[in-house]
């Protein structure tokens, strides 16, 4: 997806546009953080695309993703393999949002930019910064309810501390 | 010669010969690391550096470890790749700060000394001093006193480096036959998708035991079972060096009559579930066989790897006796299509930090690192497939691999 929006002026803030815009971005990761994983892939439309990418390749144009879903079923697939399949030590994250800004808005919906970071805790307490970084969003609406149709996280660091299996 | 070299090693009270288990000590033992850093990664082995393809013309740099010494590689004028100790020969300062880059000499930020791409010393700053006062002497020796320079081998694209004159040329040191399954996976000219990497909360030989132990693939990495991408049951086996050093464990999809699994009642099994999305296991056969899955080291610290289309070189660097740091470049081939691509970006779902059948790879490291730290007297066993350092044809459910990386390690470390 583009994610910058080279030499156009993002729009005069529509109120209503922005607080709905915000919600959907606190719905999300509420559910997240409280390990609502099921509820997770009906924030995408069905095909929805959903893609973790470190900062570096994505300046560089290197497509490789550490997550890399495209529609529902890749989404509920990592949760049903994270609930069924994968060996982690249980931990949960704290996302914070930030820096919510719509770039544009028109008939094939919304483009939306965000910052965000994620604080993990460990089930023994260990608490560490997981990951920083910016979201890239295209939203559209679909029966009253707002959907990403495209989700990019742009990780600053490659560095993945010990393995990623909760998304962000 | 470094201390590290000539320095006695701890006593680990283990039986010369003996790889059919491991004293815990040696996973957290800082007189062992230091010893490593000397006898195995300055030592007699190859280690890796880069692609070729990575720093395409000249002046192309790249840095990167060897074990805890940081290294450039860099292609000079002459198109030839040079590897050199990223540590000015003045006061120490890296010369390179940046992870790639384009130069046409190395300047040392600190106090400004200049190495041409070769390492060698071709400028001082302020060498006749300020007004005739100050500056170098006559007894410097600029010719001494250039940028240390690892012999560099490249095969099939990759670069590797070695410290030490006496590694035999990389085709020997890996033997023909390993050295044969390096050549079918990197068959084409080859393009990086893609960098990331992930700390590993433990020692650095915890993780390459991990990929020696193809016995641990269908147990730990559950998904492999539960959705059905390897199965012990499954067609492969293992190949081990001459050396014992380098091994290579490879699947085909060639399922063998065994029901095994399902009498074992194998924790992992779990028919029920399937995959939502099957387009992530699709496999384009392109390596001119059947094999799905071929795990290949390279002694100490390189891994090649083909998991369906997932292609990608490991690169483990420690990071202290218990961390490690876990680099992945993700490959394709220079004559990928639009289709091909897209699916390598899927398939490498499965691999890398948040990969499906790799992350547990992430974690289980630490869970021996916790208790290596408690009772270093303690001691592993590695009693699959026997005690040796045999090949297994047909059956991955061997330990076979992961001794003969303990016969290395003994070997370098003089044990």
């Amino acid at each position: 997806m583009d994610t910058a929006v080279r030499g156009a002026r993002p729009p005069v803030p529509d109120p209503v546009l922005q607080t709905r815009i915000e919600a959907l971005l606190a719905d999300y990761v509420h559910c997240i953080d409280d390990d609502r994983l099921e509820d997770w892939p009906a924030f995408f439309t069905a095909a929805g695309r959903y893609h973790v990418v470190t900062r570096e390749n994505h300046e560089r144009k290197l497509p490789v993703a550490l997550i890399y879903c495209d529609g529902r079923g890749m989404l509920r697939d990592r949760i049903s393999a994270l609930r069924n399949a994968n060996i982690f030590e249980p931990h949960v994250y704290c996302h914070t949002v930030s820096a919510v800004r719509v770039l544009a808005a028109g008939a094939d919906g919304f483009r939306a930019r965000s910052n965000f970071s994620v604080v993990r805790t460990m089930a023994d307490g260990e608490i560490m910064p997981f990951a920083n970084g910016r979201m890239f969003d295209h939203i559209v609406e679909e029966a009253g309810t707002l959907l990403f149709a495209e989700r990019t996280v742009v990780l600053d660091s490659r560095r993945i501390d010990t393995l990623l299996v909760i998304p962000f | 010669m470094d201390d590290a070299r000539t320095a006695p090693l701890p006593d680990l009270a283990w039986r010369p010969g003996d790889v059919s288990g491991v004293p815990y000590r040696v996973y957290t033992d800082p007189a062992i690391y230091a010893h490593e850093q000397a006898r195995i990664f300055r030592g007699p082995t190859w280690n890796f550096l880069c692609l070729e393809t990575e720093i395409p013309a000249p002046g192309d740099y790249k840095t990167t470890f060897i074990g805890d010494t940081p290294v450039i590689a860099v292609r000079d004028a002459n198109g030839t790749i040079n590897a050199l100790v990223n540590r000015c020969a003045h006061k120490g300062s890296l010369v390179c700060y940046k992870p790639f880059g384009n130069v046409a000499e190395f300047n040392c930020v600190y106090h400004n000394w200049v190495y041409d791409l070769r390492g060698r010393l071709t400028g001082v700053a302020f060498r006749r001093g300020v007004g005739g006062k100050g500056g170098l002497t006559e007894a410097f020796d600029q010719d001494a006193h250039g940028l240390e320079a690892l012999r560099v081998a490249t095969y099939r694209g990759l670069v590797l480096a070695t410290f030490d004159a006496g590694t035999p040329a990389f085709p020997d040191y890996i033997g023909a036959e390993l050295l044969g399954s390096i050549d079918r996976v990197l068959i084409k000219p080859l393009k990086v998708l893609g960098y990331h990497s992930q700390i590993l909360p433990n020692n650095w030989k915890l993780y390459v035991e991990n990929n020696k132990d193809s016995y641990h693939a269908s147990l730990l990495h559950v998904f492999h079972n539960t959705f059905g991408v390897v199965r012990p049951t499954m067609g492969g086996g293992i190949r081990i060096s001459e050396s014992g050093w380098h091994h290579l464990s490879y699947t085909e999809r060639v399922p063998i009559a065994d029901d095994e699994i399902g009498r074992e009642k194998v924790r992992s099994l779990k028919d029920q579930y399937q995959l939502d999305d099957p387009s992530l296991m699709e496999h384009r056969l392109e390596l001119g066989d059947t094999v799905t899955n071929s795990i290949q080291t390279v002694f100490p610290t390189l891994v090649v790897q083909q998991i369906l289309n997932a292609l990608a070189v490991r690169q483990l660097v420690p990071k202290g006796v218990d961390r490690s740091e876990l680099i992945w470049t993700v490959l394709g081939f220079e004559d990928d299509d639009t289709a091909m691509l897209e699916l390598r970006l899927k398939v490498n779902n499965l691999v890398g930090p948040a990969g499906f059948v790799s992350m547990e790879d992430g974690c289980v490291g630490g869970f021996i690192q916790e208790t290596a730290k408690a009772d270093g007297r303690a001691r592993t066993v590695l009693p699959m497939g026997g005690s040796g350092i045999e090949p297994s044809q047909g059956s991955r459910v061997t330990e076979a691999a992961v001794r003969g990386f303990w016969k290395g390690w003994r070997d370098c470390m003089g044990l």
